[in-house]
């Protein structure tokens, strides 16, 4: 059990500087979920963590000591890899033993944590066999058992259920959460799932080109988006973002008005954030969805079209079945003033 | 290991009508045309064959039968003569010594190049040290240079260490193996990056990562290059008659042809008949018994 500080970690490959300064703290026990695009940095900064790639700038601090010039195998940590990386040539048995072997661990107490592992993993059949012959799910146990029987103080993920099949991930996704609470190993995980990343996360870092737009519990993510990009990346479908302005205390968006704004802002354009899920059919409203394509979930329905005062396209969200008739249809919605989120148009920063 | 049938991609075949059939680009023979391509096949074998077939021939019967003109087809009577006296005495040493040293050579030739070049693939592709590519290509050059162009100069280098008619003379200068080298260098190329990562974060040092990891997953293709490897020590002829001037440390395909008489000696055929064959019998033993890992090591390797 450990924590981990991140303080204000950069790497550059050559000149090229791809991960621009990213402070954390991580508590112990905490499972925190790096997520974001691909190629924005998530893997080096585990990489970093693991000791499998130099820290540039930075320092990196385990339980409080600098690990940055220590082997990964002296930092005590585990990591499972997205295509798993078992060797391919051991056993399951071989395969989770192997890390304790060669720290010279006997060979009956080896045996007995391996099968305490395969216990709690649902692989005590399969010790025997070869990683060629196993399913992509067991393997996936497999490379998780080969991190719990070393027992070390930080577990690292790289998108470890990205090579599965969309209904086992989210079996998979279930197993490695409740696992990792059952004995508490502090977590870092990377995805670019944002489901992933809210249903798992005690905390998540939200990244965007080699930075940290948002740090925080999922919800608080969600609800209180710290930056346009925060914003959209999580929460799906993602957010519509309208230019609108600040007139008289009051948001509008073209000539409607959307309620008053928060105290203290000033007169002048915003970017309004709508999530779809907060558009509510009302007659009454003046905001005006022309549908272009509705796509039926049973549970809810997407509307996709554009509103009459806005040029981008805006997706509703509505609950339930909603048949309509066809494309060309106009539906009035309505969202709650305090349900919609302002950034500054220069800097995508929130400011409400 | 799974047999895929398509030998080309075939024309597109409307699917469905054709179910039973095989599937497109395969040819499938049935009656007349089954037991033409067998026969021949069994032809072609029996061209392949018929002068080893000879050899055998000539090595079971006398001196006389063979100079005779219509040349025997069928064994006759000499076997166990003929083969007793080419192992145990031979024409100038015997066979058994001879047999002795291409083992030796073959063995230690390819033992050697398989040990060098598994280690110096494996520091070109795991390590980054200063001119590792110029160490490659430099490697990679040397392909261009086989025995026969270096050899006077290897000469005086081997004298020069007194290495003359000894197995390490014999062996040594042929060790040295950019070929393999480089098969090796593809094959690691290959394992996936995650893996070496995945041993760090275990904590294997890079040599434990070579034995417990790389040498296990190379083993199919050890094996294959070793068949090569070995059939290439056996046969090698200049360099055994170069360095070798004591029949006792002659090779046995070079001894063959020392038995050949000079002048007006009489050739003991039958003898040299039955060294021929005997020569044939280790590289032979060696691609059966190693047959099945052989071939999977050139089709496919375990990732
Ligand atoms: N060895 C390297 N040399 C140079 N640039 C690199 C190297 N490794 C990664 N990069 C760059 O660093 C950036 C971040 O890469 P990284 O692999 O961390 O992305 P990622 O967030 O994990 O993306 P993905 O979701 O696709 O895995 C990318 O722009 C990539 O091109
Ligand atoms: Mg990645």
């Amino acid at each position: 059990m450990a924590t981990v500080e991140l303080r204000n970690i950069k790497k550059r490959f050559g000149k090229t500087e791809v991960i621009h300064g990213v402070s954390t703290e991580i508590d112990d026990g905490e499972f925190i979920v790096i997520v974001g695009p691909s190629g924005c940095g998530k893997s080096t900064l585990l990489r970093m963590v693991a000791g499998l790639e130099s820290v540039s700038d930075g320092e990196i601090r385990i339980d409080g000591s600098r690990v940055n010039e220590r082997e990964p195998m002296e930092r005590d940590i585990a990591m499972v890899f997205q295509n798993y990386a078992l060797y391919p040539h051991m056993t399951v048995r071989q395969n989770m033993g192997y890390g304790l072997k060669i720290a010279g661990t006997p060979k009956r107490q080896i045996a007995a944590k391996v099968d305490e592992a395969a216990a709690l993993l649902q692989l005590s059949d399969y010790l025997d066999r070869r990683p060629k012959a196993l399913s992509g799910g067991q393997r996936q146990r497999v490379a998780m058992g080969r991190a719990i029987v070393r027992e070390p103080k930080v577990f690292l993920f790289d998108e470890p259920l990205s090579n599965l099949d969309a209904k086992l991930r989210v079996q998979m996704r279930l197993e490695i959460k409740e696992l990792q609470e059952r004995i508490g190993v502090t977590s870092l995980y990377v995805t670019h799932d944002q489901v992933e990343a809210m249903t798992m996360a005690d905390r998540m870092i939200v990244m965007n080109a080699g930075r940290a737009e948002q740090i925080g519990k999922p919800l608080d993510v969600y609800e209180r988006p710290a930056t346009l990009f925060a914003a959209q990346f999580i929460g799906s479908p993602s957010m519509n973002v309208l230019d609108g302005r600040i007139e008289a205390g009051e948001m509008r968006l073209g000539s409607a008005a959307l309620g008053p704004a928060p105290a203290g802002l000033p007169d002048g354009p915003v970017k309004l954030g709508l999530r779809p899920e907060h558009a509510l059919p009302d007659p009454d409203s003046p905001l005006r969805l022309r549908v272009r394509l509705s796509e039926p979930l049973g549970a809810n329905t997407l509307l996709h079209g554009q509103l009459d005062q806005a040029e981008a396209p805006f997706t509703a969200c509505l609950a339930g079945v909603h048949r309509t008739n066809g494309s060309g249809e106009i539906i009035p919605l309505r969202v709650a003033p305090e349900a919609i989120h302002l950034f500054s148009p220069e800097t995508g920063d929130r400011l409400n | 290991m799974t047999a895929t049938h398509d030998i080309g991609p075939g024309p597109a075949q409307p699917s469905g009508r054709r179910a039973a059939e095989p599937p497109p680009g395969m040819v499938e023979r049935r009656g007349a045309s089954l037991w033409l391509t067998h026969a021949l096949l069994i032809l072609g074998v029996l061209v392949v064959f018929f002068p080893i077939w000879l050899a055998f021939v000539a090595s079971t019967v006398t001196q006389p039968e063979i100079a005779r003109p219509p040349m025997p087809l069928w064994p006759g009577d000499r076997f166990f003569e003929n083969y007793r006296e080419a192992l145990l005495s031979g024409v100038n040493v015997p066979v058994a010594t001879m047999l002795l040293n291409s083992l030796v050579m073959a063995i230690g030739i390819a033992v050697g190049k398989i040990v060098i070049s598994l280690l110096s693939a494996f520091a070109i592709v795991y390590f980054r040290f200063p001119g590792r590519t110029f160490f490659f290509w430099t490697i990679f050059l040397t392909l261009m240079l086989p025995v026969e162009v270096r050899i006077v100069p290897t000469y005086e280098v081997v004298a020069g260490f007194g290495m003359l008619n000894s197995y390490s003379g014999l062996i040594f200068p042929l060790i040295a193996s950019a070929t393999a080298t480089f098969l090796f260098r593809q094959f690691f190329l290959t394992i996936p990056d995650e893996l070496a990562e995945a041993a760090r974060v275990d904590g294997a040092k890079p040599m434990r990562f070579f034995w417990d990891i790389v040498l296990p997953m190379s083993r199919t293709n050890i094996a294959a290059l070793f068949v090569i490897l070995f059939i290439y020590g056996w046969n090698q002829y200049l360099w055994p008659l170069l360095i070798t001037t004591d029949p006792s440390m002659n090779t046995i395909v070079m001894g063959i042809k020392q038995m050949f008489p000079s002048g007006d000696d009489i050739a003991e055929w039958p003898v040299i008949m039955a060294t021929s064959i005997l020569a044939m019998i280790p590289p032979v033993i060696v691609v059966v018994s190693m047959q099945k890992l052989f071939i999977r090591g050139l089709v496919d390797s375990e990732k």
